[in-house]
């Protein structure tokens, strides 16, 4: 009887197990099998050459720090700007304003735009040569003419424009998100504070945050993730890596395949970009946990 | 019980006879994947008139851009997948591994049957992109593996109206480096933009500066660089490299040159908005849709004086494979050769605006095809060097001209980087 039970609870999760090994286990290993050869992803026949590619990787592809600093960097602006808008539009959707549900629409459209449109439209609004250079006639207009400025062709600011247009893209996910959570948040807790005389930052320190947190390492996480991919928007904003200034992991990786057809090499910088994700999001959400 | 036996042996011998004679009457397809969008209609057009004419169907599958062609061709590749004609978008040496790895016909018993018929029917630097010749360094065996279905050569365009109104004659571009340098001072002053180009797709200014340094130090010591005989410390490639800070400081690049996707500039060129544009022959096609008013006329790169001419990148525009898999190949060899044919090869180039690879369909082209046709006695490319420089090298080159043109290197510092990812990848040659 005991043998049955068992054998039934392994039939009903073999086809979960199924999938996910055909889909990510396996790869996974084939990719990671794939990085320890030279290959040129042409021929039959591979190099097998051990963990040379990762050698290379940390200790001679300064390119490749340089992307994933790069990254980095997006990603800080991202966790700090775009997160922190994201939650100050939720929490003033949450509250009892006129149009909310217009705003709710409003902030969800960049989200849903392809990346290589938000790309070629805020390229049009910033660049002057082939753009309308509305930023620039902008700051013209309101008597700031110092701050003109060629936003993307510039190696001192073009990361942080791209950082930025991604801030615009990427914060409706975090709004929604975060809605829904201050949403959960029972309002008899703020009715209570507010009985026992706490004031409105006082409700927010003590019952807002502490109830979100778990919330917002979900948008943590998956903004980490989401930002260290990104390579769309910066192909569509500046044409590609412009000198290594906005050179991102996933534009290497691409470059290593198509650019020097060392297949091999991509995909242990795949792997080896997998496995800081995977760190970066185990650290965060053992930190959340303590944090708890 | 009989009848229902009956009735299924009528059934069976119907379904056989019908399928065997089907089967001898029918001709083979071919398949054919190509990516360029703005020639579709014209092989579609030729697919059909081919079987009106021989019975065989050809069937052009459209897959673009690019990017994604290339990517869908090697994963064919892996799968032995490749339909009976398709292309490479690479470099020499993606071209040999894809005919190491058995995936391309030799096509040079083709080629030349009946004294060399279809041979001598291209212009021989068409070919030459399709040729591995005696001794190459990617371990090929001598011969031609492509067909080349048109040619290109990669030029400068300026803008005929603007020229007038910067005070310059029309019909004399500049022919000299010095003399191009000082219009960048006159279109400074005009508050106008100078030469547009693709450099954000670091290709186009890497053949730009190839091009200067064929007319700086020659062939044989671009080759021998690449051979890694000659440091990119050099003082002639430094000199190449100075003249991209020249173009920065005179004002003859437009700005934003650096981030600039090809698709960009030609809107900003064909827009009049721009004086310069740095493209390839293809573009006489992209600027008659964008501005089929625009006068403009091609001319080589301004060239340094001094021992070497100029030399520019060309040579065939796109090609065609044969997958030496297929078992069509000899209907898909016939089909490309007819392809090729003059009458065939003068409707594309009338259609298309891209310049024929047949020599002998040249004759009805606009004057400012043949303008770009005229450069091919300056062509080079480095598909025909039977060289290849290091990827690593090639892309440590490319992004410090980028970084001269912002101002952030010095045309030494970018030569010196240079060279240590050279001797660095030279290092790990030895080592294998």
């Amino acid at each position: 009887m005991k043998f049955k039970d068992t054998l039934e609870n392994y039939i009903f999760v073999a086809p979960a197990v199924a999938i996910f090994s055909i889909f990510y286990i396996i790869p996974f290993i084939w990719v990671f099998q794939l990085g320890m050869f030279e290959w040129d992803g042409i021929s039959f026949t591979k190099t097998f050459i051990g963990l040379a590619n990762f050698k290379e990787i940390f200790m001679q592809d300064r390119s490749w720090w340089q992307a994933m600093w790069n990254a980095t960097y997006i990603t800080l602006i991202a966790l700090t700007l775009q997160n922190i808008l994201a939650f100050m539009l939720a929490w003033a959707c949450d509250r009892e304003i006129r149009m909310k549900n217009f705003y709710r629409v409003v902030f969800f459209i960049p989200p849903v735009l392809s990346e290589v449109v938000v790309g070629m439209v805020w390229r049009f609004i910033i660049n002057d040569i082939d753009g309308a250079n509305i930023i620039n006639r902008m700051f013209a207009g309101i008597g700031l003419p110092h701050l003109m400025h060629n936003w993307l062709s510039d190696p001192q600011t073009a990361l942080t424009t791209v950082a930025l247009v991604h801030c615009w893209k990427g914060f409706g996910w975090g709004f929604l998100i975060f809605l829904a959570g201050l949403q959960t948040i029972p309002r008899e807790l703020y009715e209570a504070a507010r009985v026992d005389g706490a004031n409105a930052w006082q409700s927010f320190k003590k019952i807002t945050i502490p109830l979100m947190i778990p919330v917002v390492v979900v948008v943590a996480i998956l903004t980490v993730l989401g930002t260290m991919q990104v390579f769309v928007l910066i192909v569509s904003l500046v044409g590609g890596e412009f000198a290594g200034h906005t050179s991102v992991p996933v534009l290497r990786i691409l470059a290593s395949m198509r650019g020097s057809s060392r297949f091999g090499y991509a995909c242990a910088q795949g792997i080896t970009f997998g496995m800081v994700l995977v760190a970066i999001s185990f650290i965060q959400y053992r930190f959340s946990k303590k944090s708890r | 019980m009989l009848r229902k036996n009956l009735g299924i042996a009528a059934i069976l011998l119907f379904t056989l006879t019908g399928c065997s004679s089907k089967c001898v009457d029918s001709k083979p397809t071919i398949n054919v994947w190509h990516w360029m969008t703005d020639r579709d209609s014209a092989f579609q057009e030729l697919a059909a008139k081919y079987e009106t004419l021989t019975g065989v169907k050809v069937n052009f599958e459209l897959y673009a851009p690019s990017d994604a062609y290339s990517q869908k061709i090697r994963a064919a590749a892996q799968g032995v997948n490749l339909p009976d004609i398709f292309g490479i978008l690479g470099e020499k040496r993606d071209f040999g591994s894809f005919i190491r790895a058995g995936h391309i016909l030799d096509l040079t018993p083709y080629m030349e049957a009946n004294d060399s018929a279809w041979k001598n029917r291209f212009f021989s630097k068409a070919l030459a992109v399709n040729e591995f010749g005696a001794g190459n360094s990617y371990g090929i065996k001598t011969g031609v593996y492509g067909v080349p279905i048109d040619i290109m050569t990669i030029q400068m365009v300026y803008n005929k109206k603007l020229f007038k109104l910067l005070g310059l004659n029309p019909a004399q571009p500049p022919r000299t480096f010095q003399e191009f340098i000082d219009i960048g001072k006159k279109i400074k002053d005009a508050g106008m933009q100078g030469l547009v180009s693709g450099w954000g797709e670091v290709w186009m200014v890497d053949c730009f500066a190839n091009n200067y340094a064929f007319n700086i130090m020659g062939k044989e010591k671009v080759l021998a660089t690449i051979r890694g005989q000659v440091p990119y410390t050099d003082p002639d490639w430094i000199k190449v490299l100075y003249l991209f800070k020249q173009m920065k400081e005179s004002g003859v690049l437009a700005n934003g040159v650096v981030t600039m996707i090809n698709k960009s500039a030609e809107q900003l060129f064909a827009n009049e908005k721009a004086v310069f544009a740095f493209n390839g022959s293809w573009c006489v096609n992209v600027y008659k849709g964008m501005n089929p008013g625009l006068e403009y006329g091609a001319m080589l790169p301004p060239e340094v004086p001094g021992r070497y001419p100029i030399a520019i990148w060309g040579g065939a525009g796109s090609s065609f494979m044969v997958n030496a898999r297929s078992k069509n190949k000899e209907e898909a060899v016939k089909f490309l050769n007819w392809l090729t044919d003059q009458d065939q090869q003068a409707y594309l180039s009338k259609v298309t605006n891209n310049l024929p690879a047949n020599k002998n369909s040249l004759s009805k082209i606009p004057e400012i095809l043949a303008q770009f046709s005229r450069g091919m006695d300056y062509a080079t490319h480095p598909n025909v060097w039977g060289v290849s420089e290091f990827s690593a090298v090639i892309e440590a080159w490319d992004r410090g001209l980028q970084s001269i043109i912002i101002g952030e290197k010095t045309p030494e510092q970018v030569a010196s980087d240079v060279q240590k990812v050279k001797d660095r990848e030279m290092a790990k040659k030895r080592a294998q």
